[in-house]
């Protein structure tokens, strides 16, 4: 089990630097003068000067690439040019708060999807099952900004029960969670299906093994085999694929967080985007990806402590 | 009724045919694969089906609601919606097919290499499709297009490199299994050549899982045009798309709710359709996994 840790870790490691190099690639291997081009038209020649030298861009590629990944590697993600802030501290400020909101959104969505999933799994081939089934295949590929966008019409802006800008007061944590209700709804609305599904066919193989029959033939009640023996089992895809999924979560944070105006990840790389503010976008894909790899570390943890038999095949 | 696991595919072209019956037979497939169908005439025949032109300006008719006129409505500048709509289908089907085709035809080059190359490259190739999917596919596109500038051309890019992995897993997977099919070893045996085994006799296996792949990501880039239009990154006004009307209409959502609600639809009806078709795809091709995600 270690060993599988470490060679996850280093594996971990291995896909973070790689796709740092892809990232740098793609930003320096741009035709013309990068300053110009991150910076935009409209940007002086002192603030070039200073994204040049800042980024390296007067040294040889491959030195250029090394410099970039040794910055990030302490955390060094540039200053931020409107502010002269480092951008590490921006982009650490508004993480928790997009955090927040994707991990409220994928709770409330496997505290219906769970449920959701073993009830149909108990059914299968029945009503109830195929009514779940429509549903959940339904909602699966709706994107959340169109989700978020149909409740603030109808829940913000139409009856007016929910706000429709904002993350609320600070320190007023009644009113942040009035706020958090419609953003972590959207978020979650896709999730209930997939999450699911996920569960009914992790179930349905699970309960058609014969372990299932063997408990079923000493007494075992149906509620019981499924809680107590199955479950444990069948959300071993749920928690792989939340780790895969984590970075399609933080991409439709980003989005509602747009539509809703809260402060966050998602807010502040789309004003980078409008005001040009380069630097801010690269750390906020920089840390974003670093999430991505991290949840898919503690993802492979969980389920090799939930199903050592996938720990030993590698 | 032969039993399942004695008897081995007896005719492959009855087989084809099997599996649109299949596609067909099932009412949910069917439905799906209809409104596609229609999804596609309206993105072709955009021009005559449109009552409207999509660009024209009438102040006189601003915002305003549903009507005999305008069944959906008009924008804040009196443009038509349902006009829009439709024109805009033939941005959202164009985006998502060079998208999902750029993507399977990089994910396919990797994965064959990666299945039929040495291990050395299978493992690079592996990494490197991780690190891409480790990438925060909306910030990444926005951190591409500040660079790149806001194009179609940078959107589709993006969309094509975000989403080869899926077809690089699905491509080197099939083809590692393949590798060790007794009907390749024989072609192998025969003197076949690596090139003619990957296009005569391993490309014809991948189609089924690869168009079920296809349908799946279709929805998701729909998506994704449309989140990163609605920012105002991707497809650039006055061309119409969904996602730009979803930000004119959130720009007037307290005005003319009517805006933002006509312009999600079609978002809302033509990935639920790609999702369900694929679902019926993949039961048809392969009857046996039911409603494996």
């Amino acid at each position: 089990m270690a060993n599988y840790l470490l060679r996850r870790v280093i594996l971990g490691l291995a896909v973070l630097v790689v796709a740092m190099l892809l990232l740098f690639l793609l930003i320096y291997a741009v035709p013309g003068d990068p300053a110009t081009i991150a910076l935009g038209p409209r940007a002086s020649e002192a603030q070039k000067a200073f994204f040049r030298e800042q980024m390296g861009l007067d040294d040889p590629l491959p030195v250029q690439a090394l410099t970039f990944l040794w910055n990030l590697m302490h955390g060094d993600f540039g200053t931020d040019i409107l502010s002269q802030r480092p951008v590490a501290d921006l982009v650490f400020a508004a993480l928790p708060k997009t955090i927040l909101l994707a991990v409220v959104g994928v709770l409330w969505a496997a505290v219906i999807g769970v449920p959701l999933g073993i009830w149909a799994a108990m059914r299968p081939n029945t009503w109830t099952d195929w009514v779940i089934g429509i549903i959940s295949t339904s909602v699966v590929a709706l994107p959340a900004f169109l989700t978020a966008i149909y409740a603030l019409i109808l829940f913000a802006v139409q009856l007016s029960w929910f706000p429709a800008i904002g993350a609320g007061e600070p320190g007023n944590y009644g009113d942040q969670a009035h706020h958090l209700v419609l953003p972590a709804f959207a978020i979650g609305v896709a999730w209930v299906g997939y999450i699911a599904r996920l569960v009914r066919v992790a179930m349905l193989e699970t309960l058609a093994q014969p372990h299932v029959r063997t408990y079923r033939s000493f007494g075992v009640s149906d509620l019981r085999i499924a809680l107590r023996f199955v479950l444990p089992i069948a959300v071993v895809p749920v928690i792989s694929v939340l780790g895969v999924g984590m970075g399609n979560l933080l991409s439709g944070a980003v989005l509602v967080e747009v539509v809703f105006s809260r402060p966050g990840l998602g807010s502040m790389a789309y004003d980078a985007v409008i005001s040009r503010n380069f630097p801010v976008l690269l750390g906020s894909v920089v840390v974003t990806t670093a999430l991505y790899v991290v949840a898919n570390f503690i993802a492979d943890a969980a389920i090799a402590y939930l199903d050592p038999r996938l720990a030993e095949k590698g | 009724m032969a039993d399942s696991t004695v008897s081995p595919p007896v005719a492959v072209r009855a087989e084809r045919f099997g599996v649109l019956r299949r596609l067909f037979g099932a009412p949910l497939g069917a439905i799906a694969a209809i409104v596609v169908m229609a999804f596609a005439l309206a993105a072709i025949a955009a021009p005559w089906l449109a009552p409207y032109d999509p660009n024209a300006i009438a102040p006189v008719n601003r915002m305003q609601g549903p009507s005999g006129a305008h069944w959906l409505g008009t924008d804040q500048l009196g443009r038509d919606l349902l006009s829009r709509i439709i024109h805009g289908t033939r941005t959202a089907l164009y985006v998502a097919f060079a998208g999902t085709g750029g993507a399977l035809a990089v994910g396919m080059a990797m994965g064959m290499a990666a299945g039929l190359g040495g291990k050395v490259l299978d493992s690079v190739l592996v990494l490197f499709n991780d690190s891409i999917k480790a990438l925060p596919l909306v910030l990444f596109a926005l951190a591409l297009v500040t660079i790149y500038g806001a194009s179609m051309v940078t959107l589709i890019s993006v969309i094509a490199v975000s989403m080869a992995p899926g077809y690089f897993r699905v491509v080197r997977n099939q083809v590692m299994v393949l590798n060790n099919a007794d009907f390749i070893v024989a072609a192998q045996s025969m003197g076949a050549s690596r090139l003619r085994l990957a296009v005569t006799h391993m490309l014809p296996n991948l189609i089924g899982p690869i168009l079920v792949l296809i349908a799946m990501d279709i929805p998701a880039v729909i998506g994704i045009e449309s989140g990163l239009s609605f920012l105002g990154q991707g497809i650039q006004p006055p061309q119409s798309s969904w996602g730009n009307m979803l930000a004119e209409g959130y720009t007037y959502v307290r005005q003319a709710p009517h805006i933002a609600v006509a312009a999600g639809l079609p978002i809302v009806v033509s990935t639920i359709a790609f999702t369900f078709l694929g679902e019926a795809l993949r039961d048809a091709l392969d009857p046996r996994s039911g409603g494996r995600s």
